[in-house]
């Protein structure tokens, strides 16, 4: 069984131009221990399915179909009581922008004592401060009693990036959902992120389920890749197998979008944007944009099993590449 | 006008129906305070009258909301009273507006001195409650219709200095302002033609606000007596002439309140709608 | 900058337009047409008592000697002669200030205690019935001007029910507290009488609730909007993502946030209030600062309306100063300057 599965998970936001149909079918599965990514261009609907994974759509007005399993039990029909046993304890997550996501008017410190006590580990501040203070210099960070005493805003991007991951990991949870951490920071400080997940994720044993436009982060941090494309899967399989066998004619134009250093070849866009959710193209949503497209892709895509976990969704899943 | 009720604005204004029974009762006040002659039940109330058969009748069919001591309709003078605060309203607006608006501009565009010097003394202005000082002023003047509308603009104009100074000190470092420059605009242009009009949405909404409280501050002026002087009707006044024949001749006081309310309520929801529309903070 | 630093600067500003206010309202009152020796005096005073009259008042001085004596007048607390009392106005503005002070402080206790807790329900369970009665009762409060409420809740709390006293401060089988503070309900406390308390709390609770229902109104409609605001933000929707109770969003991590703008309005609120006193105590019979303001108005009484708006000015800018100190207090970064480490 797997740790986490989402089964034709659907998201609708009801706006004036219409029904918005972002989330359209997502299957994904994680398994336990495991390094998932999702990648696709930014407004493909990525973050959102971790949003809905951890249920934080129901304070908006999305409309929500399909399954979300979590070790078994569906958490989509869960009540606000039981979210508190999953959330922070058993599922963490890492949001993207360090400064947007803590409190500004509340110590660092605060905030982390909460996250420790919601989470079970202590139920007096005194235990959550020496939880959080051991967890802090796990995390590199030499005088976390100083860490644990400022504003958030007093703190340095990298640092509040450190003090994020500790909230997510704190509580060893089996599962964290990390939305393209570190992206809002320089490179250097996102190597560091990257390298500190793993390293806390294997020790822990936990699954890291990370969003990503970025295929670099990919490539260095995940063992399986979801390809997503305007609120649909439309590529996975694992790491190699995906930059050297792409199938789906999406996935190809992203690899050839990136920039190699061999500069053989200058990255080529691709044409056209992500479609309006309001207005989707009816079949493949690919379609409009694709190079390949044929009458067929009028009609929702079959996803073909090409064997060892290559799935792809798409009528032509043997084209050359 | 079909375009209006289908456009992405009316959509937003009209998705709480509030804001349009605000629009609705505005127009509908609007509409019976020009034809107000026409549609009262005793024009002739308006002025010096006196009725002592019928003081002090409580509402019914002939007189809506009762008649006062002197035996005059409540409703008619209602209707006429609408009219005041209609004009002084509008023209308070029309006065403190304009006056604001250019200082603001200037204070927030040149900066330095003439920032100082103005944005200063709109913190004077600012340090009194408005109605003390209208009223301060008004104590000094003859109550009329020209010194109401004066002595509430006077203290109005700093509310638009400081709104369009805000604008107007985010808006001088966007792209397009200094394109302008760097193209050789004059400053006069640069103010009205480029920021200016990102200006207008503020702008409209606050005034859609203000006409409420403009109204609110009228009637206030009316009930210590330093507003439109006997016989002309004034709600606050009526108000105020009524408590003292409370309790029993309770509808003196209680329906021209009430209008005010109703007028103040209008403004503050059309307001509200006029906000998500234009989706701005005032 | 520390927080010292943040007060002194922000207490040098306050004088400042104090002595702008007070040009302000010197000027209003010495350039408005016709003459207030023969205003004050009447049109039965002969001309040598209106020229008496104008020498001792210094009318007929040059503008800037007159607001030298003015100000030199100031410093002493010396206010001049009210043309109505013929008593200081300074003694006059001490008598009346302490009912007006009782009444605002206690309409602006239930604009916060009532108001702010509103927002919150409101913000919390935004778009519910909640929310929807919650926000039509703060419209309310807005759109009633406060003597309007005046007579609504005097007809119906005193009238109709009979719950509550009419008018005045205090029965007349009650003389008035030992003088302490002025204020009659602090006062009877202080002496220990618990039914000259009550009684006196009786009576404030009328014209409180009337002058506090649109500041409150207004509260709870500024804390919903800044809490709603709040609410949109990322770190309340991290606190859910760690399963953060909604009672404790709701309480803590949204509240602060939200009240660094929301106090700045709840400040000029309470001077909104201030100027409603005194249409509110004209309905009560209420002897405070804004009742002898208005008469002074009426009477054309200038020392009276001079000193009357002064005191409501400097009321303000204390009110303002203090508003900055508790922003300074739950705002982390006035308070620290940013970025420390």
């Amino acid at each position: 069984m797997a740790l986490l599965e989402t089964t034709d998970l659907h998201v609708r936001f009801e706006l004036f131009e219409g029904m918005s149909h972002v989330l359209n079918g997502v299957n994904l599965k994680v398994e336990r221990g495991e390094r998932v990514a999702v990648v696709g261009e930014s407004g493909c609907g990525k973050s959102l399915t971790a949003r809905a994974v951890l249920g934080l759509l129901r304070h908006t007005n999305a409309q929500i179909d399909g399954s979300v399993r979590f070790d078994g039990s569906e958490l989509l029909s869960l009540s606000e009581r039981g979210w508190r046993s999953i959330r922070g304890r058993r599922i963490g997550m890492i949001f993207q922008d360090p400064t947007a996501a803590l409190n500004p008017t509340f110590t660092v410190g605060d905030q982390l004592f909460k996250v420790i006590i919601r989470g079970g580990r202590a139920r007096t501040k005194r235990r959550a401060r020496e939880i959080a203070r051991e967890a802090l210099r796990h995390t590199a960070i030499a005088d976390p009693d100083r860490v644990l005493n400022a504003y958030p805003f007093q703190l340095s991007g990298g640092l509040a990036q450190r003090v994020l991951i500790t909230m997510a990991l704190v509580n060893e949870p089996e599962l964290v959902l990390a939305d393209e951490p570190g992206s809002a920071l320089d490179v250097t400080v996102q190597e560091q992120t990257l390298r500190l997940m793993r390293a806390l994720g294997d020790e822990l044993g936990a699954a890291v389920l990370i969003i990503t436009h970025n295929l670099g982060v990919v490539r260095e941090f995940a063992q399986r890749v979801y390809v997503m494309y305007a609120g649909s899967i439309v590529e996975e399989a694992d790491v190699d197998t995906l930059f050297h066998a792409p199938r789906h004619p999406y996935t190809r134009a992203l690899l050839e979008a990136v920039p190699r250093l061999t500069g053989e070849m200058l990255p080529q866009p691709i044409e056209g944007v992500v479609p309006d959710y309001t207005a989707a193209p009816v079949g493949c949503r690919f379609h409009p944009r694709c190079p390949h497209a044929q009458p067929a892709c009028q009609e929702p895509p079959p996803v073909v099993d090409l064997g060892g976990g290559h799935r792809v969704a798409c009528v032509l899943p043997e084209a050359a590449p | 006008m079909r375009r209006l009720f289908r456009s992405r604005a009316w959509y937003k204004f009209s998705r709480s129906w509030l804001s349009v029974a605000g629009l609705a009762t505005i127009l509908v006040i609007a509409l019976v305070t020009v034809v107000a002659p026409l549609i009262a039940p005793f024009p002739e109330h308006v002025g010096i009258f006196v009725d002592f058969r019928n003081t002090e009748q409580p509402p019914g069919w002939l007189y809506f909301f009762g008649t006062d001591d002197n035996g005059r309709d409540i409703f008619t003078r209602v209707l006429y009273a609408y009219r005041v605060s209609f004009a002084v309203g509008l023209l308070v607006l029309a006065i403190a507006v304009p006056v604001g608006v250019i200082l603001g501009l200037l204070a927030g565009y040149y900066g330095g001195l003439v920032d100082t010097v103005i944005m200063r003394t709109t913190d004077v202005f600012l340090a009194l409650p408005p109605l003390v000082l209208a009223m301060a002023i008004m104590g000094y003047l003859q109550p009329s219709l020209f010194n109401i509308m004066l002595a509430i603009s006077v203290m109005w104009w700093p509310w638009y200095t400081r709104l369009i100074y805000n604008l107007t000190r985010s808006l001088r470092h966007e792209g397009y302002v200094q394109a302008a420059k760097v193209s050789g605009a004059s400053d006069l242009h640069i103010l009205l033609k480029e920021i200016l009009p990102n200006c207008v949405p503020s702008l409209l909404t606050k005034m859609a606000f203000d006409m409420s409280f403009v109204i609110l501050m009228i009637a206030a002026l009316g009930f210590v007596g330093l507003g439109m002087q006997p016989p002309t009707p004034d709600l606050g006044r009526m108000v105020a002439e009524g408590v003292r024949f409370m309790p029993f001749d309770w509808w003196m006081s209680v329906f021209p309140g009430l209008a005010i309310l109703i007028l103040v309520l209008a403004f503050n929801l059309f307001g509200d709608g006029l906000r998500d529309m234009l989706d701005v903070d005032v | 900058m520390g927080v010292a630093g943040f007060i002194l600067r922000r207490s040098a500003a306050a004088i400042v337009v104090l002595v702008g206010l007070s040009i302000l309202i010197f000027v209003v009152a010495r350039i408005i047409p016709g003459d207030p020796a023969r205003m004050a005096l009447g049109s039965v005073a002969t001309p040598e008592q209106v020229e008496k009259l104008r020498n001792r008042l210094h009318l007929d001085e040059s503008l800037p000697i007159q607001y030298w004596e003015f100000i030199k007048g100031l410093a002493r607390g010396d206010l001049g002669e009210s043309l109505v009392t013929r008593r200081s106005v300074s003694l006059d503005l001490i008598d009346t200030f302490p009912a007006t002070l009782e009444l605002v402080l206690a309409a602006g206790l239930i604009m916060v205690l009532v108001g702010v807790p509103l927002g919150i329900i409101a913000a919390r369970y935004r778009d519910t019935a909640v929310d929807n009665v919650a926000r039509l009762f703060a419209l309310l409060g807005v759109v009633t001007p406060s003597f309007v409420w005046a007579v609504f809740l005097m007809l119906l709390l005193s009238f109709v029910l009979g719950l509550l006293p009419v008018a005045g401060r205090l029965s007349e089988a009650f003389d008035p507290p030992p003088m302490v503070s002025g204020m009659y309900t602090l006062d009877a406390l202080i002496a220990g009488q618990w039914r000259a308390f009550w009684d006196a709390i009786q009576h404030l609770i009328l014209p409180a609730l009337a002058l506090a229902l649109a500041g409150m109104g207004q509260a709870a409609r500024l804390t919903r909007t800044n809490m709603a605001e709040v609410y949109g933000r990322q770190y309340i929707e991290m606190a859910r993502a760690f399963a953060f109770r909604e009672h404790e969003i709701a309480l803590k991590y949204a509240l602060r946030p939200a009240m660094i703008p929301t106090l700045t309005i709840l400040g000029l609120d309470f001077a909104v209030m201030l100027g409603n006193a005194f249409l509110v105590e004209a309905v009560f019979v209420w002897p405070g600062m804004a009742k002898y303001g208005v008469f002074a108005i009426l009477r054309k009484d200038l020392n009276a309306i001079v000193g009357t708006v002064l005191v409501i000015g400097a009321m303000f800018l204390i009110v303002n100063i203090i508003v900055d100190m508790l922003t300074a207090y739950i705002n982390p970064q006035i308070r620290l300057g940013r970025r420390v480490a």
